[in-house]
């Protein structure tokens, strides 16, 4: 393409295709700028990194490398026994851990055949939803702050700080909390909890009300977030596209009312969704699903039974062994859909693990499918709102 | 994109008019009620049984000696170890403590502790103070949550009004879904192996349960105890006492996990899974009583090789597990399974023969390379109260015998035992049956001088005595067996009693005279301990032999003062089949060791 006709051509048609569909690019050509963001970039989700092939300041290639945060935690899991895995799971996603305890546990309990006392259901469905929020708060922090809008992540910090007290009294813990294990939960809601979430909850209210006023309602933000990264709707399905993703898309998919999992038959709420699919739109999805889920968690407190055990009766853990079999059990997380899929072999131990994280698909495929064409500065926004955690990509 | 987007973010300026929401002072921010702080054991309640140590995935937990503390030390109950935490190991997952089976270990809601050196982060919790050490917030194990289950699968049993005019056994033993159930709430710590007199594999056999691989089960049960059978329905179970699972809820019961674990094999594999003895050495032992301490030293020797012959007064062998447990607890043919499988090893039994009379030591000691006296404890005490002497007060030993010798007693209409052991609790029980068989009514009154918590009987015998309509009468002092004119025994009159030691905890008994009451009985049994019938050594050899307050004196091994005699069993160890078991197993270990002592010499 010549320098001239540069700017005025489809964007989308460039940079020019080779017959066999790889790139034509000469990096000898001095025109063109290999470019590593991360994995220590700030502008970066956590440890992985973007190989960015740029042309002046705009992306015309993006290849994504992982494997920064390996830890093995599948591999691990064929080492320890059922109970012994509780305690590791919650580190494959350390923004949002509930989930990995609670897709584990139903797993383990489906597998072993263990009712849950009906009181655990909605504390585990209590803790993923305040997870939830925590996980949203840090993200709106992070997207806000892509754009260099610093002063959200203060605000959304201070709020994420309330909820982890809630979950400091109710877990024994602040961020692995390791309190929802195969067989129900640790422990019953402390005395006065309903009181302290509800004012913590009110706080998050004002605090979403102040974010929307000054990131939402904001003209540098508008002007950067919309039309960015937009996410064509028919490439869902093809992607394997889930959650606040999908349905800033349009795609109303949320796991919690397709296939309702503890209590959430039982709770009155629409899945939120989106049009424009672009950053913007994503944003928004999450910001009043958080606020969808602020409702929820008082919904959870008020219908919750007040009375009741919290843990099924288990066998001894030293030497639980689970029957042949495998299941699939799956989760909305703020990211999408979470699962676990795990086969047990008659053992004492997990014969495989493997955990489906959302990140995987979204910040891995998608993004070097969306990051062409985009401006470098946008790329850090660009994978914000994708909503990666690394670690749950390289358990 | 309009005018109220590029005003609506000067809201935050409102920010400036806020009070700050940090934290003023992080530092000193107190944690949750439930808060996972740094750990604390009472270490006095701690009994180091480790399964803080096997849950914990990170390996962050070592079970260390611990010297120089109060409190804690080696016994049985307790391993005299304590968890040592790493904390650049520890995730705070606190399995540890949901585990820990006296809840000895919890979790404060510390969480600073600024030190230069690493390796002080390895500390042990409890003994190594800290300043979390009393402090009562933090993670305790919430009431009803549990990785185990704390009740004991109970055992199907014939219902007291089913059993009382019979002498059928009353255990039925478990089923194996049951047994599975039971076996699978050991934490396999190992503590009752220790305690064990004859260190059995618990934890080892019982996962064979677990898994039912019931050949397994016998090989471990056989490798250390010939007497499984016998012990799997009345060993006097030390090692419940100490099971870990006892400090929060039931105890193992080990005792029938081994009964099911015999009672799951064939008798006729059994031979095969234990293996026969090894080729013929020509050395020669001479062993009297067939009791469990005889036999078992009888099975080891014979499997080594030896030419062992058993010398028993009697005419069957079993010692006191044949003629003192009634049969409700202990049918003759586990009895008879146990001894045939013994004597298949290439055992030589002389029955109705005793030694002194039948045979002299003399003849025994040139015959042989090695002689055993495992001779138990047939002797009843008495008590030597007024009135005692009547033909009807008698030992319980001696009616137990009779009782299980087949001889038709007829029983009396009102007894009266003395006694609170285990042995009183049998002759009560065994009388009560005769009882109702032949009279349809049950009068048996049973006096101890202990009060019923420290009576000296199993407490499932005393349940069950009670259930079968036995008058237990707690803390008597035996004063007179009372005759009428005739000279017919008409009861036991008895004292209260105030105290049963001195200060220096010497036997002296106290009693309150004033308390005084006639429990009425044709009969009266003493049973009130036992000892041994040493007349057949013989004047020279008695008078050879070291003496300790009337019991033979042995060293550790059994070994007599004379070189050719070892002894064993109740009479070196007071009445105790599992005692005796594992007097038979340290007997025959240094009979062995003299024999190649001995060819090393020869060499």
């Amino acid at each position: 393409m010549a320098d001239a006709e540069f700017g005025k051509a489809d964007r989308s048609q460039y940079p020019h295709r080779r017959p066999d569909g790889s790139l034509d690019i000469d990096l000898t050509s001095g025109k063109y700028l290999k470019l590593w963001q991360g994995p220590n970039h700030p502008g970066i989700t956590g440890n992985m990194s973007v190989e960015l092939t740029v042309c002046g300041d705009e992306v015309v290639e993006g290849k994504t490398h992982v494997g920064y945060l390996h830890r093995g935690f599948e591999k691990l899991m064929e080492r320890r026994t059922f109970i012994q895995c509780f305690p590791i799971v919650c580190r494959i996603c350390v923004p949002e851990p509930d989930f990995n305890e609670y897709c584990y546990a139903a797993a383990v309990e489906e597998l072993a055949g263990l009712e849950i006392p009906e009181k655990a259901k909605w504390i585990r469905a209590l803790i993923l939803e305040m997870g939830r929020i925590n996980s949203y708060l840090m993200y709106l922090g992070g997207q806000a702050g892509a754009f260099g809008q610093g002063v959200i992540g203060q605000w959304t910090t201070y709020a994420r700080d309330l909820m982890l007290d809630r979950f400091e009294e109710l877990t024994g813990a602040r961020i692995y909390h390791m309190f929802i294990l195969p067989g129900g939960v640790r422990d019953d809601l402390p005395e006065g909890f309903d009181e302290r979430m509800e004012q913590t909850l009110q706080e998050v209210e004002r605090t979403l009300d102040d974010v929307y006023d000054t990131m939402f309602r904001n003209a540098v933000f508008k002007k950067r977030a919309v039309g960015l990264g937009y996410v064509d709707p028919a490439l869902v399905d093809e992607y394997g596209i889930t959650g606040p993703v999908a349905r800033g898309a349009g795609v109303a998919r949320d796991v919690r009312k397709d296939q309702p999992y503890l209590v959430y038959d039982q709770l009155d709420f629409e899945p939120v969704t989106g049009r424009e699919s672009d950053v913007y739109a994503r944003a928004d999805v999450r910001r009043r699903d958080l606020l969808m889920s602020v409702d929820l968690i008082r919904q959870i407190l008020s219908k919750m039974p007040h009375k009741g055990e919290v843990m099924a009766t288990l066998p001894n853990v030293l030497h639980w062994k689970i029957p042949r079999g495998e299941t699939y059990i799956r989760g909305e997380c703020s990211r999408g859909e979470y699962g676990y899929y795990l086969v047990t072999d008659g053992s004492g131990y997990p014969r495989r693990v493997n955990v489906r994280g959302p990140s995987y698909t979204h910040a891995m495929a998608l993004l070097e499918k969306l990051i062409v064409n985009v401006n470098i500065s946008d790329v850090a926004g660009l994978m914000v709102s994708l909503h990666t955690y690394p670690p749950e990509i390289e358990r | 994109m309009s005018v109220r987007d590029l005003l609506s973010p000067f809201i935050a300026w409102k920010h400036l008019f806020r009070e700050p929401v940090s934290i003023r002072d992080p530092f000193n921010r107190e944690a949750s009620e439930r808060y996972r702080g740094f750990h604390q054991n009472d270490v006095e309640k701690c009994i180091g049984c480790g399964t803080c140590e096997a849950i914990c995935q990170n390996g962050a937990i070592d079970m260390v000696i611990v010297e120089g503390v109060e409190g804690i030390k080696t016994r049985p109950g307790d391993s005299g170890l304590r968890p040592r935490i790493d904390y650049g190991r520890c995730c705070w997952c606190a399995l540890c403590v949901d585990v820990c089976m006296t809840s000895s270990l919890t979790m404060s809601n510390a969480y600073k502790w600024v030190e230069n050196d690493p390796d002080k982060f390895r500390y042990i919790p409890g003994v190594d103070k800290k300043e979390w050490d009393n402090v009562k917030q933090g993670y305790h194990r919430p009431d009803g949550h549990r990785l185990n289950a704390p009740e004991r699968i109970e055992m199907p049993e014939l219902e007291p009004a089913e059993r009382i005019d019979s002498f059928v056994e009353i255990v039925g033993g478990y089923s194996v879904e049951q047994a599975r159930l039971e076996a699978d709430r050991c934490v396999t710590c190992g503590i009752c192996v220790a305690t064990c007199p004859t260190h059995m594999p618990i934890p080892e056999y019982i996962s064979a349960v677990r898994d039912g691989d019931y050949e397994r089960g016998l090989k471990l049960l056989y490798d250390s105890n010939p007497f499984s059978q016998i012990c799997g329905k009345v060993c006097t179970r030390r090692c419940e006492t100490t099971c870990a699972a006892s400090h929060e809820g039931d105890p193992i019961a080990i005792r029938w996990l081994k009964r099911h674990i015999t009672e799951q094999v064939p008798y006729e594999k059994y031979r095969d899974i234990i293996g026969g003895p090894l080729p013929a050495t020509g050395k020669k032992i001479a062993i009297i009583g067939a009791g469990p301490a005889g036999m078992t030293a009888a099975f080891d020797l014979a499997r080594k090789g030896h030419e062992v012959s058993v010398y028993e007064a009697r005419s069957h062998a079993g010692g006191m597990t044949r003629y003192g447990i009634p049969e409700y607890r202990l049918p003759f043919e586990t009895i008879q399974r146990e001894i045939d499988l013994i004597v298949s090893m290439g055992v030589e039994m002389h029955y109705d023969t005793r030694v002194g009379t039948d045979i002299q030591m003399q003849q025994l000691q040139q015959d042989n390379d090695a002689v055993l006296l495992a001779i138990g404890l047939w002797l009843g005490r008495g008590t030597r109260i007024p009135g005692a002497d009547h033909p009807h007060v008698y030992k319980a030993i001696d009616l137990l015998r009779r009782i299980r010798d087949g001889e038709q007693l007829e029983a009396p209409k009102s007894m009266v035992v003395i006694g609170g052991g285990n042995v009183a609790m049998d002759i009560a029980r065994s009388v009560a049956r005769l009882q109702k068989q032949q009279q349809g009514e049950i009068n048996v009154t049973l006096t101890a001088l202990e009060d019923k918590a420290h009576f000296l009987a199993d407490p499932v015998e005393i349940k069950e005595s009670i259930e079968e309509e036995i008058n237990i009468i707690d803390s008597r002092g035996p004063q007179e067996c009372v005759s009428d004119d005739q000279g017919k025994l008409v009861g036991l009159r008895s004292w209260k009693v105030l105290s049963i030691f001195d200060d220096q905890h010497r036997f002296a008994p106290t009693y309150d005279e004033s308390d005084e009451q006639l429990h009425p009985g044709e009969w009266i049994v003493e049973a009130i301990g036992q000892m041994s019938d040493v007349s057949l050594l013989g004047d020279a050899l008695t008078e050879k032999l070291e003496w300790d307050r009337g019991r033979l004196q042995v060293d550790d091994d059994g070994h007599t003062s004379e070189p050719w005699l070892w002894a064993a069993g109740d009479c070196v160890k007071g009445p105790d089949i599992v005692s005796a078991v594992a007097t038979g197993h340290s007997v025959a270990t240094s009979i062995e060791a003299m024999f190649e002592q001995k060819e090393a010499q020869n060499a």
